[in-house]
C-alpha cells in the first residue's frame, strides 16, 4: 500500500480549498497528491459540503446558479487536468513531528506510513452537527436526512421540519418546498442568523411556517418519523409537531480530529493559521478553507484560501529546497 | 456505464431480485444526487473485484418510484441487499469501499 516516494505536496481534502490548492500546486508542477476522502453523506466527503447542496447562487462566474455538486465536479476535473493524483482515501493518522511528515491510509497502527510528503495542506472542511439524540439516529434514512438536495423527492405532499436559523436551514427550507406541503422551520432564538435575501425569500414563502424559540428534543416514530417534541425554551413547555421529515441544519464542527495535539487549534476546534497566510504551527503544514475558518465559512472563501496555501506551500518548498 | 453494474427498472426488478443465486446489491439513486455520484465509482470497483460472488444494480429512483416506495426507501444512496429474494441487508449513506463490503456482507 506503501509507496516510498517523497511526495512535494499531499492535499488532505477535496472541497473548494483543497481542489484549488491542488489546481494551483498543480501548475506549479509540484505533482500534488490528493487524498479527497471518502463518499460519506454528512460533509466530511469527497467534494465537501456543496456535494449535499442544492443550487449555489453566489458563487462569481455562475450568473444563474449552478448545482453544488456540479461545481465540485469541475473543480476536481480542473485539478485532474492539471496532473493531481487524486485518490478516493482517508488518511487516518499523521504524523507532523519530524520531516518528512506522514500520512497512514487505513489501518492507524501500521508501522510503516503510507505517504510521504515535504509539504502538507490540510483542507479537511467540516462536518454538519446533528441534534444527538438516540431516535435521530435510529430514524436516520427514514424521515431524518442529512441531504435535503437528495432526499426532498421523497416527502411530496409531507409536512416536515427544518431546524436551524442560518443560511443552510433557509435555503433548504425553501427548496423542500418544492414537495413538501409544509415545511416548519424551527429556531431555538427568536430570530434568524441567515443573510437578508434568504429571510426575505423564506418569510414570503406561503409554505413555511417558523416555529421560534424552539427546541428539538425528540423524533417519534416506530418504522419512520411520525411526529417531533419540541420544548419552548422561554417558558420550557413541551408539545409536539405532526412531521414525517426532519432536516438538520444547525452548524458544523471542523474535522480535525486527526491533528489534535500536533497542530494548534482554537477552543472551538479549528485549526489556528497566522493571517496573513495560511501557516499553522508546524513549518510545512498549511490549512484552508473551512477547517480553519469560523468567520466566512463560504465556498469562495475556502477557494481563495486554497489558492494562498499552494502559493504558501510553493514559496516554502522553494525557501527549504526541498521540492525535487 | 459499465458492464459490471446492472441498471434496473420497474419492469426487470422483480426477475433479476428472483432469478439471482447470488445476493444482489440493489443502488437506489439519481441523478441530483451529491452523494450517490461519490459511491458510483466504489459500486463500479466492489463489482470488478468480487466478480461472480455478487451482481451490483442499480435502480432510478425518479424514473422508478414505485420500487423505492415498496422498500421504504427515503434517502439516497440507500443500497439494499438481496439474498433470494428478500432484502437481508440496508445500507443508507454513502460510505468508504471496505465499510460498504462489510455492511453487504461480501
Amino acid at each position: 500500500m506503501s509507496d516510498s516516494k517523497i511526495h512535494d505536496v499531499l492535499i488532505l481534502g477535496s472541497g473548494p480549498a483543497g481542489l484549488t490548492a491542488a489546481i494551483y500546486t498543480a501548475r506549479a508542477s509540484l505533482d500534488p497528491l490528493v487524498l479527497e476522502g471518502e463518499p460519506s453523506s454528512t460533509g466530511d466527503q469527497p467534494g465537501g459540503q456543496l456535494m449535499l447542496t442544492t443550487e449555489v447562487e453566489n458563487f462569481p462566474g455562475f450568473p444563474n446558479g449552478i448545482m453544488g455538486p456540479e461545481l465540485m465536479i469541475g473543480f476536481r476535473e480542473q485539478a485532474l487536468r492539471f496532473g493531481a493524483d487524486v485518490r478516493t482515501e482517508k488518511a487516518t493518522r499523521v504524523d507532523f513531528t519530524s520531516r518528512p511528515f506522514r500520512v497512514w491510509v487505513g489501518d492507524p497502527a501500521a508501522p510503516d506510513p503510507t505517504y510521504l510528503a515535504h509539504s502538507i495542506i490540510v483542507s479537511t472542511g467540516a462536518t454538519a452537527l446533528m441534534l444527538d439524540l438516540p431516535n435521530e439516529q435510529r430514524l436516520l434514512g427514514h424521515g431524518v436526512s442529512t441531504c435535503a438536495t437528495c432526499d426532498g423527492f421523497f416527502f411530496r405532499e409531507h409536512d416536515i421540519a427544518v431546524v436551524g436559523g442560518g443560511d443552510s436551514a433557509l435555503e433548504e427550507a425553501t427548496f423542500l418546498t418544492k414537495f413538501a406541503r409544509s415545511v416548519t422551520i424551527i429556531v431555538r432564538r427568536d430570530e434568524l442568523r441567515a443573510s437578508k435575501i434568504m429571510q426575505d425569500r423564506a418569510l414570503a414563502n406561503p409554505k413555511i411556517n417558523i416555529l421560534w424559540n424552539t427546541v428539538v428534543t425528540d423524533v417519534i416514530g416506530d418504522q419512520t418519523v411520525e411526529k417531533l417534541v419540541t420544548q419552548n425554551t422561554q417558558t420550557g413547555e413541551t408539545s409536539e409537531l405532526i412531521a414525517t421529515g426532519l432536516f438538520v441544519a444547525i452548524g458544523h464542527r471542523p474535522n480535525t480530529s486527526l491533528f489534535a495535539g500536533q497542530l494548534d487549534l482554537k477552543d472551538n476546534g479549528y485549526l489556528i493559521t497566522h493571517a496573513p497566510s495560511t501557516r499553522t504551527s508546524i513549518p510545512g503544514v498549511f490549512a484552508c478553507g473551512d477547517v480553519q475558518d469560523d468567520t466566512y465559512r463560504q465556498a469562495i472563501t475556502a477557494a481563495g484560501s486554497g489558492c494562498a496555501a499552494a502559493i504558501d506551500a510553493e514559496r516554502w518548498l522553494e525557501a527549504n529546497h526541498e521540492s525535487e | 456505464m459499465s458492464e459490471n453494474i446492472t441498471n434496473l427498472t420497474e419492469a426487470t426488478f422483480d426477475e433479476v431480485i428472483n432469478a439471482s443465486a447470488e445476493p444482489v446489491v440493489v443502488d437506489f439513486w439519481a441523478e441530483w444526487c451529491g452523494p450517490c455520484k461519490m459511491i458510483a465509482p466504489v459500486l463500479e470497483e466492489i463489482a470488478a473485484e468480487q466478480g461472480d460472488a455478487v451482481k451490483i444494480t442499480k435502480l432510478n429512483v425518479d424514473e422508478n418510484p414505485a420500487i423505492a416506495q415498496r422498500y421504504g426507501v427515503m434517502s439516497i444512496p440507500t443500497m439494499l441487499v438481496f439474498r433470494n429474494g428478500e432484502v437481508d441487508r440496508k445500507v443508507v449513506g454513502a460510505k468508504g469501499k471496505a465499510q460498504l463490503i462489510e455492511e453487504f456482507g461480501l
